[in-house]
Formats: structure tokens, sequence, C-alpha cells
């Protein structure tokens, strides 16, 4: 048992000297919907009953193996090799609070350093931070950085972005006067940036280019969201003129882990460096002339710049970025095109497979896709309660954010997901309602992209192996 | 040679035919520390007098240039990109931040030489 080290009366004086009558007075500013109202559990249970009874409520979880879930969204179930685990769980870098001062933390501070050249690599962009809690924040802190540089208060958001990433751009937008608005035609003048998703949340590929071109015609930035293991297969948001590349990292060898913690990543040109948020390293030589790393351009951050900076962030989420930098170094440019090709032929594969099927339809049967994709269907619940059944979690329903969608749902696939787990879901849908089958998926084209930090293929030759 | 005013902020002017050329004093400097870095603004922008026109950073800071006098800037120091150590080694001189086209004439409540001595002197620890 935890000692508890302050007694009732010691509660209560540190509450009469705040002026509360109790702790929860102190959460007041939390909405009612999101506080726990304590444990549903007996009172007066030992410690022994205690973990019988919460083991006996966990075991009613249904925990779908990684194979036969289907499900994507922006958190991924993929391989991670033993190799993360490893370097992450050594005591150096697993006990400490990210320590920066550089005559104690070298190996910290190059781990960062290694975390950031390695995205900065990967969006082809000119420097990267030391990383952030997840895309949605990275997304909304480019947003901020952008509307800094060009001092313009309107963000346009255009295609399928991640319904919550739109929440949380708009939460922050709020907090400072920005506006956010949909659609390429609000583009103005008064733009900041033009913010995308690549794929998007559909899984869907954007005209990137365009979209991009677009953007600074009228003197507004291109904030790409990219999901980083694309970059094995389609062009770097650096190659296509996008001023700032952002993304959420848990495929990088994190499990989804409810949702979080995961690691948010930017980079961005040159010419935006300074308005970067968050810790940036950099290497430098000591007075010996012997290589170091210490932070970096810290005048920009707000403990200097104050309400001038670009963002009150002043952390990073170490130990998340370290596995990424592990999982990126033991793939390779190789290995992550590879899991990227794989993802995208069973993906293909499943998609094929399921437009036969009487009754389902690619949602759009004209766009690109990579390893996840939007699909029409009639019966959605009864299907996902089909799948559910035999222990497979099927696609995401996205009629919830989209009412024009309420029939389509989309699945993913990774390299996780065998042939088998493929035929197995072929086949309880199979038994869904009557329909017209829609051959035909398009492949990827037009967004070929040489290998990330070095040797160029043509994407045209992955896609060939596709079956069909 | 054209008289320098100055602001209380540190920024000093000089005219030359409605032309006027805006750079920090070497008070400024020698308090800021070594300069890193100037964002500067761009050629064409209509500036207030009071308006922050840029950022300097140095080793200890990053501090905003607030411009002394209205109008449109004609000319950025360019040099400053790859010599940012000129602003300490030549404030008045070659270490000039931008020129300005004046739009009428110089502002109230800028200081003389000998009233910029005084607040300088009154900071001095």
């Amino acid at each position: 048992m935890p000692y508890l080290v302050h007694a009732a009366d010691d509660r209560q004086r540190m509450l009469d000297a705040v002026g509360v009558r109790s702790v929860d007075d102190l959460l007041v500013d939390v909405p009612e919907s999101i506080r726990s109202r304590g444990l549903d559990l007996p009172d007066g249970l030992s410690e022994q009953e205690t973990m019988a009874r919460v083991r006996e409520l966990a075991g009613r979880n249904r925990v779908f193996e990684d194979r036969l879930c289907f499900r994507g969204g922006g958190v991924y179930r993929r391989f991670i090799p033993a190799a993360v685990s490893a370097v992450i769980s050594k005591p150096e870098f697993y006990t400490a609070y990210t320590p920066y001062q550089p005559e104690a933390s070298q190996g910290t501070l190059q781990a960062i350093f290694e975390f950031q050249t390695l995205i900065a690599e990967l969006t082809g962009m000119d420097v990267a931070n030391a990383s952030l809690y997840d895309g949605a924040t990275a997304l909304a802190e480019a947003a901020m950085m952008a509307a800094v540089q060009t001092g313009r208060e309107k963000l346009v958001v255009t295609g399928y972005l991640h319904p919550e990433y739109l929440e949380v751009l708009r939460c922050y937008g709020e907090g400072r006067g920005l506006e956010v608005q949909i659609g390429l035609d609000q583009l103005d003048a008064d733009t900041a940036a033009v913010l995308f998703q690549q794929p998007n949340f559909l899984g869907l590929l954007e005209d990137a280019s365009a979209v991009t071109e677009l953007a600074h015609r009228h003197g507004a930035l291109s904030v790409a969201c990219v999901d980083p293991i694309s970059l094995g297969l389609v062009t770097a948001p650096g190659e296509y003129g996008a001023d700032i590349a952002v993304g959420e990292g848990q495929q990088l060898g994190l499990p989804p882990s409810f949702g979080g913690p995961h690691v948010g990543f930017i980079a961005c040109r040159r010419a935006l460096m300074r308005r970067l948020p968050g810790r940036l390293v950099g290497a430098t030589a000591d007075a010996g002339g012997r290589r170091g790393f210490v932070l970096t351009l810290t005048a920009r951050e707000q403990h200097i710049r104050r309400a001038k900076a670009t963002s009150n962030i002043c952390t990073n989420h170490s130990l998340c970025a370290l596995a990424a930098s592990v999982y990126l170094t033991y793939m390779g440019p190789e290995g992550l095109r590879h899991i990227a090709e794989v993802s995208y032929e069973r993906a293909h594969a499943l998609a094929e497979r399921l437009v036969a099927i009487p009754g389902m339809e690619l949602a759009f049967p004209d766009r690109h896709f990579l390893n996840e994709f939007p699909v029409r269907m009639f019966h959605v619940e009864q299907s996902l309660a089909d799948l559910r059944d035999v222990g497979i979690l099927g696609g995401l329903p996205v009629g919830q954010w989209y009412p024009e969608l309420d029939d389509v749902v989309v699945f993913c696939c990774t390299e996780v997901n065998d042939p088998k787990a493929i035929a197995t879901a072929v086949e309880v849908l199979s038994r869904t309602a009557p329909g017209t089958p829609t051959p035909g998926i398009p492949t990827l084209a037009a967004h070929a992209a040489p290998l990330p930090g070095g040797g160029r293929s043509s994407v045209r030759g992955a896609s060939a192996e596709v079956r069909g | 040679m054209a008289e320098r005013y100055y602001t209380e902020t540190h920024e000093w002017v000089t005219v030359d035919d409605s032309v006027a050329t805006i750079g920090i004093t070497d008070y400024a400097q020698a308090q800021l520390g070594d300069v890193v870095f100037l964002e500067l603004p761009r050629v064409g922008k209509l500036l207030e007098a009071g308006d922050s026109f840029g950022v300097i950073e140095t080793v200890k800071a990053a501090s905003d240039l607030y411009s002394p006098v209205a109008g449109t800037v004609t000319e950025v120091n360019e040099i400053l990109n790859a010599n940012p150590e000129l602003v300490n080694r030549d404030p008045f001189g070659e270490g000039w931040l931008i020129k300005v086209n004046l739009n009428g004439d110089l502002g109230q409540g800028l200081l003389d030489d000998a009233g910029y001595r005084s607040l300088t002197e009154g900071q001095v620890h």
C-alpha cells in the first residue's frame, strides 16, 4: 500500500489556507462531464480483495488482437521491434525528467538531436524541434507559427482533417483570436495558413502540391499534417513546398495506449526556424573541440520572449521521441518503405475484396489511398457487430462527424493485418445485404516519392505488385 | 552630419532629406550583449511612430525594435544577415538597421543627445 503522507487534518489545514472547502472545489474549472466521481468499489475491501475485484472487471474488457484490428483514424497498430523498449527502458533515459543542462545530459540531448535530424530528413524540411505532445497540438502550434509569421488571423482547413485535430486547432485559435474556416474558397489575403492532412482523415491522398501552390499565391503558409510512415511512399512536404510539416509519431514505435502518451513532431523551413515552438537542440563543440549538444535558439522561447513567444510550450515528449528515433533508425529508409508498401498492398487487397461484396463500394472511387480507405456499406452497425462477434474490430464509422458519410466506414490495414485476418474479415462481411459489386481500385500514381534519405525508385513498381 | 535623436526604448534616428536612418544605440548594444540575429521588416512596410518593426536577438535576450518615426521602409541593412555583430561593433554607423521614407515630420517625444545621456545615466546600475 502506498504511504499517504497527509492525514485528514493536514488536508483540512491546507484547504483552509487556500480558502476552499474541499479538494473538489479546486476542480470547479474542469467540466463536470469529464470529472471522475471516484471508483465504484465497495468500502472496506482488503488489498487482496480489491485486486481480485479489479482483475474480474478487467477481464470483461474485450481486447482485440492487433492482427484482427482494422481501425485506424489517427492511432495505429504496428509491429514494434524489441529494440525500441530495450533502449527506452534504460534507466538513464527512463527515469530522468528530461534534463536539459549540457554538463549533465549529453546523452539525452544527443537523443533529441537525433530525433530532430530524423524528422527533418523524413519530412524534407530544414529543421525540426525536440517534439510536441501529439499530432493535434503539433498542428495547432504550426498554425500559431503561421499567424505570428504572417501577422494574419485566419486559418483555412481543407480536405478531411482529423475532427479532433480540428477541435484542438479551434481551441488554440480561440485563445489567440484566430478564426478557423473550412474550404479553400475561404482563402484570401487575411489567411495565415492553409492546413491539410496527407493522407486525410479518410485515408485519401490530397493534391498537396496544388494546395501548397494556392496557399502561396495568397501569401499564406502551407501546413502539411503528415503520416510519417506514408513518407516511405509519398512525396515529402519539403519537396512540394510546404512551409511547416507536422504529424503524429505514434506509429513510430509506440503502442496505441488508449490514445497516449504519443509524440507530435513539427518541422519547418529555415526561414521559420525562430518561430518554432518548444525545445530545440543544436550540435556544437566544447572548449576542447569535442562534439557536444546544447539547447539552442532559446531566446525565442517564452521564458525570454514572454507574451511575444510563438508558444508557451517549454518541454517535449522526450521518451516517446526516443522510441520514434530508435524505430526509424532500426527500420532505415528501406525498412520504412517496406512497411509502407506492405500496408499499402494489404489495404488494397482488402479494399478489392470488400467492393466485390454486394452492397459495398468505395466512398470515393476516384481518389487514391495508401493503407486506409472509406467504404460505403449497408447495415454499418450490424456489420461491425458481426465482426466484433468473431473478435474483429472493424473500420471506423465516420457518420458521427460527417452526416453526409453516415453509411461510410474507414478501414485500415497495416503490416500486422495478415492475409488470414483479412480473409476472415471479408468472409464475415460477405454475409451482409445484397447490392451491386463495384470493381476497380485506383492505384498510386501522382504521388511518387523518392526513398527518404537516399536512393530513388518508382512507386509504380510498388503498386504494380498489388494484386489486381 | 545630420543631428541624431533618440527614443526612450534606445533606438536612434537621423534624417537626411526626409529619409530617416534608424539603429540602436551604443548603450543598448552594450546592455543587450552579442547580437546573433535580427528580424527586420520588408521594404515597403508602413510604420507608425512607436510600431514594433523587428526583433533583435542577442545571446541574452530577444527584444522588440520600435520605430521612432512614421513612414515607409525603403531599405534594410542586408549586411546584418550575415554579420549581425556589426550592431555591436558600430551601432551608429555600419550597424544601422533600416531606412524609412518619412511620412511628415519627426514625431514628438524624441530625445536629443543631452536628453538621452541623462536617460541612460539614470539607468546605470
